[in-house]
């Protein structure tokens, strides 16, 4: 896996970012506090953390959604959000930069024929008409679509409505794209093209990813795991770091499977050892644990 | 079911289906007032003629228009009825019993059946068997386009239908969804009274109208991601332009237009 996190200038960094939604009767509750992450240029990064724990409020405040109580949010070192109201050109030029892909498939596909939406963001871009069709063209082709283009969005899967949602953020030349939790509502093969599109956009595009999820195997695919609980960072590091500390992450009510915590331990200890991007069961981790031995010259060959 | 975001269209690949939007919006009202013009006899089997040769060119078939037709059957019996019993003229045709007939009411049974039938069918091709509900939308966008000028939102209607069109299948997705849950609770939809059945409708409509409100922030919220501002410096991917085609169209139907108004002041011609 190549280290982003060495060479990568910082992209965006947020400082004591705070926010607190008010309910019915103006009492407020805390949904983020003092968080300050620094995300440089091409990282993976997910943000793991249970119901209620900030990480959409994280996603809504660095797409400026919403605007922070407390804190600043700057995008190539330059201040973009804090608590005073920003205008409309920096707003925009946010959006341009960091696209955001949401939960639910259906409910951000905006038009009723795959190119057209896919057109939707370079349209409100106001990008010539010749240009427009390149970057649907390439859009589509860089998530696997193109043989949809001319087909009906709601004749997709869950899956395929995903990645045409990731084609329309594409086609605006975003610099990063958050994920605000894009698989949850996906069965198993739609997560996994969906996975692999992120993958795609993250290694060969060298576009950073916030991935936010629930999802531990989702997680281990990143170059970097940041967990959030009430609001406040709680872990902050690699996978490998992050899945030997299976006692904490219980705490804040997430469960590592074993085979990926013992993995991800083995990782940890032996030098060379090779821990896979992907959840095993029992019996797939053994056999693997056992060919890596083998391949280091720890363990003896049958 | 068939496609409903493709209302009636039939695609295909005849002179019709080429035509820009707009033309064929305009097309669509010259063809109107062809309908309308037409009061002679002459002009009306003129009228009959052309509208069976654009029939033709659209290369739909027949049965298509049959089919279309018979939902407006009734209609079109109950006015040549009226026409027919309730015109009072000067010549007698036949009488029986209480009943009489003049030439008049046939005259006017014929001519308006004639104009019912080649209107629907007219407005039919150019407007929903070889247009796109979409293309018509963008049509109608661009053609009154002037109009924002004068403060008509003539985008965000646009862009409303557009979402429309998108949603439609989706709400009729969800509909079938909350009523099998509903079923499976023990909901009667189709038994009792009128008043029964409405109030049987209440629990799918107000979950229905929750979601579609959750919905519809939802994707507010996702086209301000993508940097809608409504008709804010936005371009279009694809880009109207009229071509030869679309003018012959609108060049044949005014031809038509003026053939027949000929054909009302020269050969006026009522009676059969």
């Amino acid at each position: 896996m190549t280290d982003h996190t060495v060479n990568g200038a910082p992209f965006i960094e947020t400082r004591h970012l705070s926010y607190s939604y008010e309910d019915a009767d103006g009492n407020r509750h805390p949904a983020l506090r003092d968080v300050s992450l620094t995300i440089p240029k091409g990282q993976f990064l997910a943000v793991l953390g249970h119901n209620g724990s900030g990480k959409s409020t994280l996603a809504k405040l660095l797409n400026m959604i919403l605007l922070p109580d407390d804190g600043e949010i700057y995008v190539d070192g330059e201040l973009v959000s804090s608590s005073s109201e920003p205008d409309d050109a920096t707003v925009f030029s946010v959006r341009r930069r960091i696209g955001m892909v949401h939960q639910n498939p259906d409910n951000q596909i905006v038009a009723s024929v795959v190119e057209e939406d896919v057109a939707f963001g370079p349209e409100n871009l106001g990008i010539p008409s010749a240009q427009i069709r390149e970057r649907v063209d390439a859009a589509l082709a860089a998530v696997g679509m193109t043989e949809y283009a001319l087909g009906s969005t709601s004749h997709l899967s869950g899956g395929q409505k995903q990645r045409v949602a990731i084609a329309g953020i594409i086609a605006m030349t975003p610099e990063c794209i958050i994920f605000d939790e894009s698989t949850s509502m996906l069965d198993p093969s739609g997560r996994r093209d969906v996975m692999d599109t992120i993958k795609y956009l993250n290694r060969e595009r060298g576009i950073t990813i916030i991935h936010i999820t629930h999802d531990m195997s989702e997680a281990a695919m990143a170059d970097r795991v940041v967990v959030l609980s009430d609001g406040e960072v709680f872990l902050d590091g690699e996978p490998s770091v992050i899945f030997s500390k299976p006692d904490e992450l219980r705490s804040v009510a997430l469960d590592v499977p074993q085979s990926t915590s013992l993995l991800h331990e083995l990782g940890g200890r032996i030098a060379g050892f090779r821990v896979p991007d992907r959840t095993m069961d029992a019996k797939s981790c053994a056999s693997y644990i056992k060919s890596e031995l083998e391949r280091l010259g720890l363990a003896k060959r049958d | 079911m068939k496609d409903i975001t493709l209302g009636q269209y039939f695609p295909g690949n005849s002179v019709l289906h080429k035509m820009d939007p707009r033309a064929k919006l305009i097309s669509a009202i010259i063809y109107i007032a062809v309908v309308f013009t037409s009061s002679s006899a002459g002009a009306l089997a003129f009228l009959a003629v052309a509208t069976v040769a654009i029939m033709l060119i659209s290369g739909i078939p027949i049965s298509v228009y049959l089919r279309g037709l018979r939902p407006i059957l009734f209609i079109l019996a109950l006015t040549a009825a009226l026409n027919l019993f309730m015109t009072r003229g000067e010549t007698v045709a036949f009488e029986f019993w209480i009943v009489k007939i003049y030439v008049e009411g046939i005259n006017n049974a014929i001519l308006m059946a004639v104009r019912i039938t080649t209107l629907v069918l007219g407005s039919c091709v150019f407007l929903s068997y070889t247009t796109s509900p979409i293309a018509l939308t963008d049509g109608l966008e661009s053609l009154l386009g002037p109009l924002s000028k004068l403060h008509v939102p003539v985008h965000d209607f646009s862009m409303m239908m557009t979402i429309a069109l998108r949603f439609i299948p989706l709400l009729i997705e969800e509909t079938d969804k909350i009523m099998s849950a509903q079923k499976a609770r023990g909901s009667d939809f189709s038994s009792g009274g009128p008043v029964k059945r409405v109030r049987a409708l209440l629990p799918i409509l107000i979950p229905l109208f929750v979601s579609s409100f959750k919905r519809a922030e939802e994707l507010a919220v996702a086209m301000e991601c993508r940097c809608y501002r409504g008709d804010v410096e936005r371009t279009h991917m694809k880009v109207l332009r009229y071509g030869a085609l679309d003018f012959v169209v609108m060049a044949s139907l005014l031809v038509l237009l003026s053939a027949v108004i000929a054909i009302n002041i020269f050969v006026p011609i009522y009676a059969f």
